[in-house]
């Protein structure tokens, strides 16, 4: 529990597990890119902005919509967080950190050069993950676990567009 | 009870993915430029493990599959789209929030450009729906069936070539 780094073959392993007891006493498969959708559902309905008038919303009986929330992906998301704290507290692997170390080597300190990329990345990212129906965990972890096609497509995907992006971006000498 | 169960699994899942190292940046970007292969031993290793006792269970009649939908046309334009952001971002949706979980700051600006993009899909959502995730729609399909074996036969090679791959991990030291 106070090791900073489990092997990830273990941790990934554990994970398995988690998936399967989670199917089996919930009924649920890991997931986590349709909270996002959801969450910007609930946000527009607190700005005063009709989220009914997207399809999208409204669709699979409001599956999507702002009345979804809460349920039990959403809370998923939010453990993670917490967990992902208690560990890194429990070791002593906690830092605040505004720029990743291989960002810094490449681009520079900037937090706000940072920032900018992120957020756009995050919005692509989210636009990608519903189009294609899920995340690395829906379509990677949950849906190549059932062999299902959609998961193994879309994760030869992620890695390929992601495999571009981030050479082009790391493309010639070190900073 | 969902609810909660829904926080104890992410409590876990979180913790496993902070101890694997999954949530940094630098192993997400460093898988992307083949130079760090660790989020993807944890995935492998999670898909291995979880494939066998989803199929176990679902053999026993104790769970039920619940598979996304094919569609080429989505998953492809999707796919790419995902990977262009998860490059620029270096998080996904499931470890931006853990990545903020210890500490890293750029995961918050992630989530919030998430948010942004699940407004922009619902408001396309009616074209994306006619023009793309049309393309070669082949419904809730799996391997096994796609090609008309035995589930295990599929788990067995998917693990085979998985164990090659982790043997050339290592060899290589990524």
């Amino acid at each position: 529990m106070k090791l900073k780094v489990w092997n990830p073959y273990l941790a990934g392993a554990l994970t398995g597990v988690l998936l399967v007891l989670s199917v089996l006493v919930a009924g649920k498969f890991l997931g986590a890119s349709t909270t996002f959708a959801r969450g910007a559902s609930v946000i527009e309905k607190a700005a005063g902005i009709d989220p009914a008038q997207f399809d999208y919303f409204t669709t699979k009986k409001g599956k999507y919509g702002p009345g979804s929330l809460p349920n039990w992906q959403l809370m998923v998301v939010l453990g993670i967080i917490l967990g992902a704290f208690v560990s890194a507290k429990l070791s002593g692997d906690f830092k605040v950190q505004a720029v990743p170390d291989m960002w810094r080597q490449r681009f520079g300190g900037n937090p706000l050069k940072r920032a900018v990329v992120a957020f756009i990345g995050g919005v692509i990212l989210l636009f990608g993950a519903r189009l294609a129906g899920g995340c690395p965990s829906g379509h990677g972890l949950s849906g190549m676990a059932q062999l299902a096609v959609s998961g193994f497509i879309a994760m030869a995907f992620f890695f390929i567009g992601g495999g571009i992006i981030a050479n082009l971006m790391y493309r010639g000498k070190e900073k | 009870m969902g609810l909660i169960y829904g926080m104890a699994t992410g409590i876990i899942f979180g913790f496993l993915l902070q101890k694997g190292q999954v949530l940094r940046y630098d192993k997400q970007v460093g898988a992307l430029r083949l130079l760090d292969m660790t989020i993807v031993k944890f995935m492998l290793s999670a898909i291995i493990v979880g494939a066998v006792g989803i199929y176990i269970f679902k053999d026993l009649g104790l769970i039920k599959l619940h598979l996304k939908g094919t569609s080429i046309g989505a998953q492809i334009i999707g796919g790419s789209l995902f990977g262009i952001g998860w490059g620029l971002l270096g998080y996904c949706p499931g470890t931006a929030g853990g990545a903020l979980g210890e500490g890293r700051i750029d995961g918050l600006w992630g989530i919030l450009g998430m948010l942004g993009g699940g407004a922009l899909y619902a408001a396309v959502y009616p074209f994306m729906k006619a023009n793309i995730i049309s393309i070669g729609n082949l419904g809730k399909i799996s391997v096994p069936a796609l090609f008309g074996v035995n589930h295990w036969i599929v788990i067995v090679v998917f693990a085979i070539l998985t164990l090659l791959m982790f043997g050339y991990f290592e060899k290589k030291n990524l």
